[in-house]
């Protein structure tokens, strides 16, 4: 548990950073900080392994204060992730990794080959680990960061901006293996980041701070999306927020999902048959979805890849009413595919029944 | 005394020091001229750049006085022709600026190097009127050491009996004076100094559009 | 006597004035000139690196040295030095203290510029990660200092053994005995013997850098295939990447 009480950063010339920020991160969780630009939250975060002192206030790790601890011990027990990733440019990806646990005594065998491991837990492949660091995307490099500040086990992690240097797919994937990689270690993190979209996605809770270092609300993204406290709150989390908060719904029994009629490729159009509409699913050989095929327009005799209309999406049974409503309207035939963990298809489910069900959740509870 | 001396040797001081400046002027003009096109060329071609940069900066390696001695065998000119020193300035002005050319070029933003061919420049125009103007403050920090150097190199020739300024510390040597050699001295200061007012001054006249100049 | 005959001359290749002897003595001076200088310089370059304090003075002092013409020095030093310093070493001393004067700029620019060089955000991230003051100047920044700092010891020697030739005008042995007892004697080929071995001295040193530099920098900081960074080089840095390379 990370626990910032009345904290407050001035800097000599009178500017405030941050303004009596008291705050939990609690452990095993994910804590987002989120605002605008000089809203402190970089500021705050890094008072937290001491690389800026506040000027009042304390933050403790675990009830212990940290201004009672060694600044080096106290770094050492809190992994660290920066924007660019800030690798040392002069070792291979291995020893970037490599390097604390041997600083702290290790042997070398020893830590590079955790360091192996670490590599291959955040999706790189052990051909980079003797590559430098000028050698790889900035995407390798922010997972090579990662790996690096996981090498110690350390039982905090804070994050500043990770995903902001590189392009939004590459973005989308990192945040995607983060959360699975955070899954399985549970830390205590606390992350930075300016982008909105990246703190609902990532956090567990989602601090947003005002332009001048105050807290403005610390909730649940569902919760941030449901009752913003106060005209800025709303304002930030930005005015799509009402389809954003489906995304934190999820899927469940009351949508009635249908079993979907199928064809594959290189059927004959002769053996479909009568079709409910003239949109109609392709699936391969182990039933997973492949697009959708329009029964009036097929080209020749037999069902080919150019017959495919590739503009639908897939949701999981996992996924949420966002996803599921999305999926239904990208579908020409504006039904949502539905597929099991294993790709395969469950059933579509309509866009009327996915709306009436919203509406119905909406009714059941008033507020939301 | 010293003012005896330095009234009576006047003319022949006035002298050196307008062989000074003329041999350090001419050779710092000519590199220039030659590392241009040069530097154009190591900045345009990725792969010929390191050999283009490092044969220029292994010229540099090789002493002055060695090359003041060696260039008359090669070019066939008697050892105490000052042609041999404007060449061997002029060699160690090119293997310094071609490197900096290059680099002034490369420090172009690629932006505006972009916007240029979009607007439809052609190669030569974005060359003179983009990208040489752009890189003059960076070339000229290059050419301020270039000259700086030039002055105090071109001191060594009096080891061989060229005249110039370095003359004054033979003649101060032979005669175990000061006077001489201190003088000396000073004007060769006082021309490095000089000559980088200039050339910073004259960056700062061809670069209006920047507010900050690059400082020691 | 041609040039070629001179080297082939069994007599120059032996005795107290010999090529191999005048190739040691002056190698032996530059040695000693090199070794004090970075003792001097390169502890003051990582202070100053590391503190930040005293950069502007480093910078004026080395421009100004730069200007001073190293004859003029050396003989200035001679004539001050001749009455306090006995027997042979006035002639010594004097070169030894303008060799260092002279190598100490380019040593001291290349440390602290290579030190405050350093990627900032690996330093960041050292300090994030709980490194030591210590160990972030011991792993961090003086490994990625490394090709800065070579860059300016390979520099300083080089005009190391380039102003030693000069010492031969005060008396002392080297290789700008060759040089400058030709001039007296009017004989060009043993002068141009001399600058041969001289030029020759200096490629192979610069060629010998170059390799040291391979071997010791990492890979790491070594990216041949990307076009050179763009920074506006301030004169202190321009002057290290300038002359020492």
């Amino acid at each position: 548990m990370i626990f910032f009480d009345a904290v407050s950063k001035m800097y000599p010339d009178g500017t405030v950073a941050v303004d009596n920020l008291s705050l939990n991160a609690p452990n095993g969780k994910l804590t987002v900080l989120v605002g605008p630009s000089g809203c402190g939250k970089t500021t705050s975060m890094r008072m937290i392994n001491r690389l800026i002192a506040p000027s009042s206030g304390t933050i403790s790790l675990d009830g212990v204060d940290t201004q009672s601890m060694n600044a080096v011990q106290l770094r050492r027990k809190i992994g660290y992730v920066i924007q660019n990733a800030g690798l040392f440019p002069h070792r291979t990806i291995v020893d970037n990794v490599a390097a604390l646990p041997r600083l702290l005594g290790g042997s070398r065998k020893q830590t590079r080959m955790h360091a192996m491991e670490l590599l291959e837990h955040v999706g790189l492949d052990s051909s980079f680990a003797s590559r430098y660091p000028w050698q790889l995307s900035g995407g390798q490099q922010q997972r090579v960061g990662v790996a690096r500040a996981l090498a110690t086990d350390p039982p905090y992690l804070l994050m500043d901006e990770p995903f902001s240097a590189v392009d939004p797919i590459v973005r989308a994937q990192l945040q995607d293996e983060f959360l699975r990689l955070q899954a399985d270690i549970s830390k205590t993190i606390v992350l930075v980041t300016h982008d909105v979209d990246e703190a609902l996605k990532l956090g567990d809770q989602v601090a947003v701070l005002r332009t001048g270092g105050t807290l403005a609300q610390v909730a649940s993204p569902a919760d941030l999306l449901a009752h913003p406290t106060d005209a800025f709150v709303a304002d930030f989390v930005g005015s799509a927020r009402g389809y954003r908060a489906l995304g934190f719904v999820n899927t469940d029994d009351s949508i009635p999902v249908t079993p979907e009629q199928t064809v594959t490729l290189g059927q004959h159009t002769s053996t479909i048959g009568r079709t409910p509409s003239r949109w109609i699913l392709a699936v391969n050989a182990v039933n997973q979805p492949v697009g959708w095929v329009d029964v009036e327009l097929i080209a020749g005799d037999i069902i080919s890849a150019s017959d495919l209309n590739l503009s639908g999406t897939v949701t999981s049974a996992a996924g949420s009413v966002r996803d599921l409503l999305n999926s239904a309207l990208a579908s020409p035939s504006s039904r949502a595919v539905m597929i099991d963990s294993a790709g395969a298809l469950r059933g579509t489910v309509t866009l009327h029944d996915i709306v009436s069900a919203i509406g119905q959740a909406k009714e059941a509870r008033p507020n939301s | 005394m010293t003012v005896d001396w330095i009234w009576s040797n006047l003319p022949r001081i006035t002298e050196l020091t307008l062989n000074h400046i003329g041999l350090t002027v001419i050779p710092t003009i000519l590199g220039l001229i030659v590392a241009l096109p040069l530097g154009w060329w190591a900045h345009r071609s990725r792969r010929s750049y390191p050999a283009i940069v490092g044969a220029a900066s292994l010229l540099y390696t090789v002493p002055s006085l060695a090359l003041f001695v060696i260039l008359p065998q090669i070019l066939g000119t008697r050892i105490l022709d000052p042609i041999n020193v404007v060449v061997a300035l002029t060699v160690y002005t090119i293997s310094l600026l071609v490197r900096v050319v290059a680099d002034g070029l490369n420090s172009v933003p690629h932006e505006t190097v972009q916007a240029a061919d979009a607007m439809g420049y052609r190669a030569w125009q974005r060359l003179v009127l983009v990208e040489l103007p752009n890189a003059i403050p960076v070339i000229a920090a290059g050419l301020r050491i270039a000259v700086v150097s030039n002055v105090s190199i071109l001191t060594m020739a009096a080891l061989l009996g060229i005249p110039q300024l370095g003359t004054l510390f033979t003649q101060g040597f032979q005669l175990r004076l000061y006077v001489p050699l201190v003088t000396g001295i000073l004007l060769c200061v006082a021309l490095a100094i000089a000559f980088d007012s200039l050339i910073v001054w004259l960056g700062r006249l061809l670069t209006p559009w920047r507010q900050k100049t690059v400082t020691a | 006597m041609s040039l070629l005959e001179w080297f082939l001359d069994p007599a120059h290749w032996s005795g107290a004035d010999g090529i191999p002897m005048q190739i040691g003595v002056h190698l032996f001076y530059s040695a000693v000139a090199l070794a004090l200088s970075l003792l001097f310089a390169v502890p003051l370059g990582i202070y100053i690196g590391f503190t930040g304090k005293g950069e502007g003075i480093v910078a004026g002092i080395a421009n100004a040295l730069r200007a001073l013409p190293t004859l003029g020095l050396l003989v200035l030093l001679f004539l001050l030095l001749s009455p306090v310093v006995p027997g042979q070493l006035v002639y010594g001393i004097p070169t030894v203290i303008v060799l260092v004067l002279l190598a100490v700029p380019p040593i001291l620019t290349g440390t602290y510029a290579g030190i405050q060089a350093a990627d900032t955000e690996a330093v960041n991230a050292a300090r994030g990660m709980g490194y030591s003051q210590v160990q972030i100047l011991w792993f961090v920044q003086l490994p990625c200092a490394l090709p800065l700092l070579l860059s300016g010891v390979r520099s300083s020697t080089l005009q190391i053994v380039s102003t030693a030739t000069v010492a031969a005008y005060l008396g002392l042995q080297g290789l700008g005995r060759f040089i400058l007892d030709g001039r007296a004697q009017g004989d060009f080929s043993q002068m141009a013997a001399g600058a041969i071995l001289l030029a020759a001295l200096a490629l192979i040193l610069e060629l010998a850098f170059i390799a040291v530099g391979r071997l010791i920098v990492s890979p790491g900081l070594q990216r041949t295939t990307r076009a050179p960074r763009k920074i506006v080089p301030t004169t202190a840095t321009a002057a290290i990447r300038l002359t020492a390379s």
